[in-house]
């Protein structure tokens, strides 16, 4: 499994060389330096954690000042860690480019989606709404929560109205369509969660399998 | 410039046929049939130009044996080899879809002639004579401020 930080810049669309499009998400991602290699003898178990975007020194506490001084790297926005079944390759101060994946490739992408607010029944659990017309009063409303007199509670875990989105979500089997090493870019099949500019984790992914050609 | 349209600078086509709404087009589509490859000519009015960049695309209608065809063809796909543009039309819309509710003589769209569609034409020929790519988005944006204003001389 391989893991990169990166940005997501937004959506846009290719062309296949059998002439058909498709739509990929760019992702800025990495280089990411490697900030901590954790080992099974010190920590418990196998992991090396990645830094991705330069962020000034002021902008960091103490504590996470020195960890990254200790790292010899530049202060870093986000740190996530990949965790591995056996000890890890890379040594602090390595970078991690795009270059870790390859055309073809399935790949998992982790991020957070847009937030949504307070969202109605209908927008957050796909709810049917009821009739514009006719008399009729219950049109976005959730209807029936459940019985009366038996139980006379309302079931734990019963779909409502609430909050939507902000979420940490996986997107999984996500094909890489393209690279590019110049400008540090993967072009993945299909949408990832968040907007613009947000956060995003590529890895390699975990239940796929890898195509040959491109997906087709 | 942002990173995306830079994108869909450097992974388009160099140039994009001046073509506008209502304009009478033959677009030349490359097909595959088993093994062998050809140009199929499909031939129609464009009714509507959607998207931007390398998304940017055109939708075709033409009257087939009495029943409307539309196809909408990606104007920066491999696969469109080139947009010849038989006639201009004047229209004052951005989005000709009366027209699929129309039916014999109706559907045709008045052509465009005088001082527009002499610029029209020079833009493009201009076009064809700047390979480089960075002109002829100086010169598509000259398009579209000509197009832009509708001027008191359109009354020929």
């Amino acid at each position: 499994m391989t893991l990169i930080l990166g940005r997501k810049e937004g959506m846009t669309q290719l062309f296949r060389e059998d002439g058909s499009h498709v739509g990929v998400t760019v992702v800025a991602a990495g280089p990411c330096t490697v900030t901590q290699v954790r080992t099974s003898d010190k920590d418990g178990y196998d992991a090396v954690q990645l830094g991705f975007f330069d962020v000034p020194e002021k902008r960091v506490n103490k504590p996470q000042g020195g960890h990254f001084k200790k790292a010899g790297s530049l202060p870093k926005r986000l740190l996530r860690e990949e965790r591995l079944s056996k000890p890890a390759e890379l040594s602090i101060g390595d970078q991690v480019t795009v270059q870790a994946f390859e055309l073809g490739q399935l790949v998992d992408v982790i991020g957070t989606s847009k937030g949504r607010g307070f969202a109605g029944t209908i927008k957050r659990h796909g709810f049917s709404r009821g009739l514009k017309t006719h008399g009729c009063m219950n049109y976005r409303a959730p209807g029936s929560i459940g019985a009366s007199a038996y139980p006379a509670r309302v079931f734990k875990g019963k779909r409502m109205a609430g909050h939507l989105g902000a979420k940490r979500q996986t997107i999984k089997n996500l094909e890489i369509v393209r690279i590019d090493t110049d400008r540090n870019l993967l072009f993945i099949k299909g949408a990832v969660p968040g907007a613009r500019g947000s956060f995003v984790q590529v890895q390699g992914a975990k239940t796929g399998v890898k195509t040959k050609g491109g997906g087709k | 410039m942002s990173l995306l349209d830079e994108i869909g600078n450097e992974l388009g086509k160099d140039r994009l046929p001046a073509c506008h709404v209502g304009d009478t087009v033959r677009v030349h589509y490359l097909i595959k049939e088993g093994d062998k490859e050809r140009v199929q000519i499909f031939m129609g009015t464009i009714l509507a130009i959607q998207g931007r960049g390398i998304a940017k695309s055109i939708v075709v209608r033409r009257i087939v044996q009495g029943e409307g065809v539309e196809r909408i063809f990606p104007l920066h796909g491999p696969r469109v080899k080139d947009v010849e543009i038989t006639r201009r039309g004047k229209v004052r819309r951005a989005r000709l879809y009366y027209l699929r509710d129309r039916v014999g003589k109706q559907t045709r769209v008045q052509e465009l002639v005088g001082e527009k569609a002499r610029r029209h034409k020079a833009i493009e020929e201009a076009g064809h004579a700047q390979a480089a790519r960075t002109e002829n988005t100086a010169a598509a944006e000259a398009a579209d401020e000509n197009a832009d204003p509708e001027p008191a001389a359109v009354e020929v």
